[in-house]
């Protein structure tokens, strides 16, 4: 009943405002979100612009080809790029079988059971919690139970705990939507459940899949706190040679630089940017490309 | 006739469908391990510290002596920056989602999506360099005399780290309002402004509030940005301007020295770990609920 006055009364008030009025209010308020869009917009090219001026005038051969050093003039990035690219590499070899099989499990195997429902709605919420606590559980189970130390495989395997529901919701999307036809047809002829994932399901999914799997490896490689976590934060003026080397990571390199005073240190800071945005746009772009292809 | 279908057991198929639910287990596990490990150096944290001076003491110093294990200077820096770089998300995504699904062309949304996307993607650490490089400076000279943008420059870094994720989410929220309500409301008259404050919105509320609730969420959690922009003071004030420490900083700062496994200092790092992902949690359980609802509402 209440409500019911308050609405006739705000439509009372609605009417008697002036025609013109409430159009202005409109185009007033269009003015505004479209404000506050171009506001977003803005912001990345200021921080395109901030990151390109104070970073390329560093950005050479003997930046991407050097070690960190005290002198800025002399530091580079090669440990940090090379470590980077190892942690991810290896990131990609455990999570991207053990994702998609999972999202296979739970789209075509699964039961329609409690448990199920259980795995589901765990993955939704492991998706939202923050990467600084899967540095906490990489930090307690790899480094010290298991005594890998601050190894690229201890960097490689927190980053994959922390990829994976990424993977997995991604690559069920996928999965799903390949046309429910196409299994029974394959089951009407008398394929397995296997021959129809292998053979059907997995080969119409694989373009969404890999679009997925590429945009959660960009988010392992600019992760940094799980990373500094598990103690990557040191001076490393080596490439890593095999898994249970040490290592250093470009996301890392870039937090050292920013963290000191010196200026020079903040333009390092940007040119390593640049190398990082670099790697994550050529894989922004191969994701593209493969969902290009795919839906041709 | 004989029939073609062999009966011999197909040991593969069985196997196979045993390593791919061990795969889809992980997750399981990874939350259990997460909370078994919480619980345990938590617990014993607390068998050297009382959880009433944890949980309502003012002072918060692990490292220094004399030492002091209160908690509250560490969530009102926390609280700060979410405060802060909610005033920055919440409106302005809320407005870049209401152009995009109600002013927008098509021409214009294909533009400025994919530039939303590219603010996603950009590693929290990138923010971290852009609050050094420009925020802080610029706070003083080009914000100078614009009170919304009073907050500290952690929070205004995290706010436009966040703003893609609240824009895109309030976009699918107020996307999925069928559009005969729109129609309706224009029918009798309603100007543009009318129609989304007073029918749109309030349709898609529930989805802005998880929207809302998963922002918030996330800058609670947020490491990079806070620890090079908000400082590490533990420091029990509301004055944005002061340099402040959040937990997710300590967390870092902690790990940055290094802590012998087992003293006291190294469990301080799960106690404030388990409040970090207590809150966090249960942000995201009410926001997977709440959106879980309203997904029922619109199908």
């Amino acid at each position: 009943m209440r409500s019911d006055l308050a609405d006739h009364q705000s439509s009372k008030t609605l009417g008697a405002r002036s025609l013109k009025r409430r159009h202005l209010v409109a185009r007033l308020f269009k003015s505004i979100c479209l404000g506050f869009t171009l506001f977003a917009v803005g912001v990345l090219g200021l921080l395109i612009f901030q990151v390109g001026a104070d970073g390329l005038p560093w950005l050479d051969w003997k930046f991407l080809n050097n070690f960190p050093s005290r002198f800025p003039e002399r530091a580079g990035v090669k440990s940090a790029l090379y470590g980077t690219l190892w942690v991810v590499s290896l990131t990609a070899l455990i999570a991207l079988p053990t994702g998609v099989l999972a999202a296979i499990y739970l789209e075509d195997y699964a039961p329609k059971s409690r448990l199920t429902r259980i795995i589901d709605i765990n993955i939704a919420n492991l998706a939202g919690v923050p990467s600084i606590v899967y540095g906490i559980l990489g930090l307690a189970i790899f480094v010290r139970f298991l005594g890998l130390e601050r190894s690229v495989l201890a960097g490689a395997l927190t980053m994959s705990l922390l990829i994976l529901p990424v993977i997995i919701i991604s690559s069920k999307e996928a999965i799903r939507a390949v046309p429910s036809s196409i299994r029974l047809a394959a089951y009407a002829v008398g394929a397995t459940q296997w021959q129809v994932v292998r053979f059907h399901v997995l080969p119409a999914a694989i373009p969404g899949i890999l679009t997925g799997v590429i945009l959660a490896l960009s988010r392992a490689i600019g992760e940094t706190a799980p990373l500094i976590m598990i103690g990557a934060l040191t001076y490393v003026a080596f490439v890593p040679e095999g898994p249970m080397d040490e290592f250093t990571a470009l996301p890392i390199q870039i937090f050292n630089w920013t963290s000191r005073p010196q200026a020079e240190f903040h333009e390092l800071a940007a040119a390593g940017i640049i190398v990082l945005l670099a790697v994550l746009l050529t894989m922004n772009a191969l994701a593209v490309l493969i969902r290009y292809k795919g839906t041709r | 006739m004989t029939l073609l279908v062999s009966r011999k057991p197909r040991w593969g198929e069985a196997i196979l469908r045993q390593l791919f639910f061990l795969c889809a287990i992980i997750s399981v596990l990874t939350t259990a391990i997460v909370i078994g490990i919480l619980v345990v150096e938590t617990s014993s944290f607390f068998a050297e510290v009382s959880v009433i001076d944890f949980l309502f003491g003012t002072q918060w110093r692990p490292l220094l002596e004399p030492k002091a294990y209160g908690i509250l200077p560490l969530l009102a820096g926390t609280m700060l920056v979410v405060v802060g770089s909610s005033l920055v998300a919440l409106p302005v995504g809320l407005a870049c989602a209401v152009y995009l699904s109600e002013y927008a062309t098509d021409r214009t949304r294909n533009i400025i999506k994919p530039v939303l996307e590219i603010l996603a993607g950009i590693p929290t650490v990138v923010y971290g360099y852009f609050a050094i490089a420009f925020v802080t400076p610029g706070l003083r000279v080009v914000f100078d005399d614009v009170q919304i943008f009073n907050a500290a420059s952690a929070a205004i870094v995290v706010g436009i780290m966040v703003l893609p994720m609240v824009a895109s989410l309030c976009d699918d929220a107020l996307r999925s309002v069928p559009s005969s309500l729109r129609e309706g409301a224009y029918s009798v008259g309603a100007t543009s402004f009318e129609v989304t404050a007073r029918v749109v919105v309030p349709a898609a509320l529930s989805g802005i509030f998880a929207a809302f609730v998963l922002a918030v969420s996330r800058a609670i959690g947020e490491t990079m940005a806070v620890t090079l922009a908000a400082g590490a003071t533990p420091n029990l004030t509301l004055n944005p301007l002061e340099s402040i420490q959040t937990m997710t900083a300590y967390i870092v700062q902690v790990s940055l020295g290094d802590t012998p496994s087992g003293s006291l200092a190294y469990k301080t790092l799960f106690a404030v770990a388990s409040v970090l992902f207590s809150i966090t949690l249960l942000m995201n359980l009410l926001a997977n609920r709440v959106m879980r609802k309203y997904q029922e509402v619109y199908e």
